[in-house]
């Protein structure tokens, strides 16, 4: 248990001084940048106009379809995982099984495929 | 050990610090970044309790695609943020039975857990020690095997989803020209021109 976890301290040195640089540069332009705020400073920049619109708009619905296919297909390899890790001692089932599995989701992904999913049009 | 412990107090005081501010920031997008923080502190209680496997995942699925999906929802709802500025936790009644209800369950699990005692012994496929085997590796050896069917459905439901994802949100533009390679390579001479005899002082 404290073998794993000394393994780890390395990455709690790399949060450490993920942290501090991070703190350093936000902090520092509030202690030392020159501040003179004015009110066309500080007011939203069009090019050449008086801003008219919001600048959030609705996101179109493609994206989330895309993110969708990526999380299902990230899972797919995230099961992969331990299968690779433990392949020498699984034998031609756990193989098989595998197979089964990647199988089915080929046949989703030629489904998608054959839908035009992975098009942006 | 008292390292581990410091590191634990840190990790679970940030996420929980995190969980409320999921609830309580105004701006959704702060929310969602909230959220990811609260994973990524919930991965590092589950190093230091032993699941390597389950850490990497929660960064991996949650923090890496969970959370983007969250991100193209909340741009997608076209929040109004000066509404939003007025109201927040009117659905702290609804958020905190849900809450206990989950807490009680936790607690009833735990209880039985230490009331029984010997549930250890019981399990189906207890969980290995970590000097002889990674724990990767522990769930590699019966999720393929012993739990194939679960696995097998695992697949399935991800398929259903695939399936139902491209069924709900896919419209394609009617007339959208597409490359279609095999079309082209097709072509031939033949049947791309057609020469044709045009006399003088008439058009086709």
């Amino acid at each position: 248990m404290n073998d794993l976890l000394q393994d780890y301290l390395p990455l709690a040195v790399f949060l450490g001084v993920a942290m501090a640089i991070g703190l350093a540069l936000l902090v520092a332009p509030f202690v030392v940048a020159y501040r003179r705020p004015d009110p066309e400073k500080l007011s939203a920049y069009e090019c050449g106009f008086n801003a008219f619109d919001d600048a959030r708009m609705k996101f179109d619905v493609r994206f989330y379809l895309v993110a969708i296919l990526f999380i299902i297909f990230d899972l797919e390899v995230s099961f992969l995982f331990p299968w690779a890790v433990a392949f020498g001692e699984l034998g031609w089932f756990g193989f098989w099984s595998m197979m089964v599995f990647l199988a089915v989701l080929t046949v989703g992904f030629a489904y998608e495929w054959k839908k035009g999913a992975l098009e942006w049009d | 050990m008292t390292l581990a412990a410091l590191f634990f107090y840190g990790f679970a005081s940030v996420c929980v610090a995190s969980a409320f501010m999921v609830i309580a920031a105004r701006n959704p997008v702060h929310s969602v970044l909230f959220l990811i923080l609260a994973f990524v502190n919930a991965a590092g209680l589950f190093i230091l309790a032993g699941a390597e496997f389950l850490a990497m995942i929660l960064v991996v699925v949650y923090v890496g695609a969970v959370a983007v999906l969250f991100l193209f929802v909340v741009m997608m709802l076209d929040v109004d943020f000066a509404e939003l500025r007025r109201g927040s936790l009117t659905y702290l009644p609804v958020g905190a039975l849900v809450g206990v209800v989950l807490l009680v369950e936790l607690v009833l699990a735990l209880g039985s857990w230490v009331v029984t005692g010997g549930v250890t012994r019981n399990l189906a496929a207890p969980t290995p020690p970590l000097a002889t085997l990674t724990n990767t590796e522990a769930l590699g050896l019966v999720l393929y095997t012993r739990y194939v069917y679960f696995f097998q459905i695992a697949g399935i439901v991800l398929l259903v989803a695939m399936i139902g994802a491209i069924v709900l949100t896919l419209r394609h533009k009617p007339k959208v020209k597409r490359q279609i390679v095999a079309d082209q390579v097709r072509r031939t001479k033949a049947s791309a021109i057609e020469v044709r005899q045009v006399r003088p002082g008439q058009g086709l």
